[in-house]
């Protein structure tokens, strides 16, 4: 296994070392050759690559192949400062049409199923990702992107939509719509939901396979490391299976490699992308790893889903809080829908949360000793979970700003 | 009786948006009480008409429930509420809140009670022949 590992990686140990700021970098600790690399121990000697390194760069600065031999671009938002650019060489988008594909195989999408992408396209890898992967598959792709819920919801009727693929929030704002759009359920072929782009618990797929009667599943990646399908989950769940293109490690903050089961960042190496090859990547994103077989037969690296993003993480009064253990409170408990938003605020030198979250027809009760228990049974649960005092703020349905793309949860006004 | 309890946000505006809503329904009010806390207040209001009402908040995204409550007849004189409270506690019947409103044309208030047994309360009226609106 490790032979096998290690070609993938010197390889892309090589292609890197094209690139002046890699060469730079391995220099000073005595890399000049892929050969150099004898063991997977002399691998994790060579530095991590950060957004902060892709930014350095920006835009064009590691890019393994000259412009004559890409076809692609793609960027993030650059919200955070400057974007950050990534390239595709022609068998790039090939490789990754592939690992989509077989990944949606995996989850049980077939030629025939009609696939909405709901997506956004553009510099965003999410849209396109699924777009060629699909069209690999053979599926029928309705290229819809995101917004527009009334028609998303129409054509899924007309189309007969079996698949949709989009946010797992903006997933539950369709199955909202869908529930006051007089559109029956029965009306609609949908089966299967590919979900990804933001951290979901396990109790929000409960809400959306239960809302919009469906099969989710969840489907990760990030432009730096290639888009969506670096993983995708099968149907047993019991975690996403690591495209074998990728090699996976688990760090600490530090960056000190952690034994294969611990919780940790992820880091990924590509083994076979040509124009933007990625070494050591920080993907930010929390889990744990496994190597083994799953039940579904498949034999390889699975990945816990990923409920929490190190850039995700408050932290209030000394603690750390990601918004998806609220999440998991919040849905633990009957009668709150599953939309909610963290307001973090300081009055004097002390931090405060104030959780605001939706009541429904089935929370809402008449007596408001009864509405104060509830609120203070939410308010317990998230206490426990998060080891914080927060204020719980009860809010009319519909309130809180839905999205039809990654979810805003967090409003800091510190 | 059916009361139409509503959850309204503590927000600038939201009272008067609901209170027009209604209007704009055309439903006439003839009592209403609001309870408040911090972050929210529950608008209680008897109308004639409470399922179809219902219907017709819901579908605008406010959220109501329907509660069971007595609306009972109560003379217009110093000590009239009290006759009748203490004689409902003589029938054990637990008063979870109440309020009042006043009938122009008759010398008569009345109040709206809800109350923690509902049995209890029906067995009480029919004992104590209090008229009943």
């Amino acid at each position: 296994m490790e032979k096998h590992w290690l070609k993938g990686l010197r390889k892309t140990v090589e292609r890197v070392l094209t690139i002046p700021y890699y060469q730079e970098r391995f220099e000073a600790i005595g890399i000049t050759q892929a050969e150099d690399i004898q063991s997977l121990e002399d691998f994790q000697r060579l530095p991590l690559t950060t957004k902060e390194d892709l930014r350095k760069n920006y835009p064009f600065g590691l890019f393994a192949e000259p412009m004559e031999n890409i076809v692609r671009l793609h960027a993030s938002s650059g919200t955070t400062g400057k974007p950050t650019v990534v390239a595709y060489t022609r068998q790039d988008i090939d490789l990754w049409a592939k690992i989509v594909a077989s990944g949606l195989a995996r989850a049980g999408v077939t030629a025939g199923d009609v696939v909405q992408i709901a997506y956004g396209y553009g510099l965003f890898t999410g849209g396109l990702g699924l777009h060629y992967g699909c069209e690999e598959l053979g599926a029928v792709v309705v290229p819809i992107s995101g917004g527009n819920t009334a028609r998303q919801i129409m054509l899924m009727r007309d189309f007969g939509t079996t698949v949709l693929a989009c946010t797992p929030s903006y997933a539950l704002y369709l199955a909202e719509s869908l529930e006051e759009s007089g559109i029956a359920r029965d009306e609609l072929k949908l089966k299967i939901g590919i979900f990804g782009a933001e951290p979901w618990s396990e109790g929000m797929r409960e809400q959306i396979e239960a809302r919009l009667g469906i099969k989710a599943f969840d489907i990760y990646g990030l432009s730096e490391t290639m888009g969506p399908g670096v993983a995708l989950e099968c149907p047993a769940h019991q975690g996403l299976h690591i495209d074998e293109h990728f090699y996976p490690e688990i760090l600490d903050a530090q960056g000190n490699p952690l034994p294969v089961g611990s919780q940790g960042e992820l880091v990924i190496t590509s083994l076979e992308k040509e124009a933007f090859p990625v070494l050591r990547y920080r993907t930010k994103d929390l889990t744990t790893l496994h190597h083994g077989v799953c039940s579904c037969g498949n034999v390889g690296w699975t990945m816990k889903r990923v409920t929490a993003r190190v850039d995700d993480m408050l932290i209030i009064r000394g603690v750390n809080v990601f918004p998806s253990q609220v999440e998991e409170a919040i849905l633990s408990l009957e009668g709150f829908e599953p939309h909610y938003l963290l307001v973090v605020y300081r009055v004097g030198n002390l931090d405060q949360l104030e959780v605001q979250v939706e009541v429904n027809e089935t929370s809402f009760s008449d007596e408001v000793r009864e509405l104060e228990g509830r609120q203070d049974r939410l308010k317990q649960r998230i206490e426990e979970i998060l080891g914080i005092s927060v204020r719980i703020k009860l809010v009319e349905p519909k309130s809180i700003p839905r999205s039809e793309g990654k979810a805003v949860r967090v409003i800091d006004k510190r | 009786m059916l009361q139409l309890s509503i959850f309204l946000e503590n927000s600038k505006g939201r009272l008067a948006e609901v209170i027009s809503l209604l209007a704009e329904l055309q439903v006439n009010m003839r009592a209403l009480s609001l309870a408040d806390t911090k972050d929210y207040g529950v608008l209680r209001i008897i109308v004639d008409e409470p399922e179809a009402t219902t219907e017709k908040l819901r579908a605008r995204k406010v959220v109501v429930s329907l509660t069971q409550v007595w609306v009972l007849a109560v003379p217009d004189r110093t000590g009239g509420l009290a006759e009748i409270l203490n004689q409902l506690v003589q029938q054990d019947v637990v008063v979870e809140y109440l309020y009042a409103f006043v009938k122009k044309e008759r010398d008569q208030a009345q109040v709206v009670l809800r109350v923690q047994d509902q049995d209890i309360m029906a067995k009480a009226m029919q004992k104590i022949n209090l008229a009943v609106k």
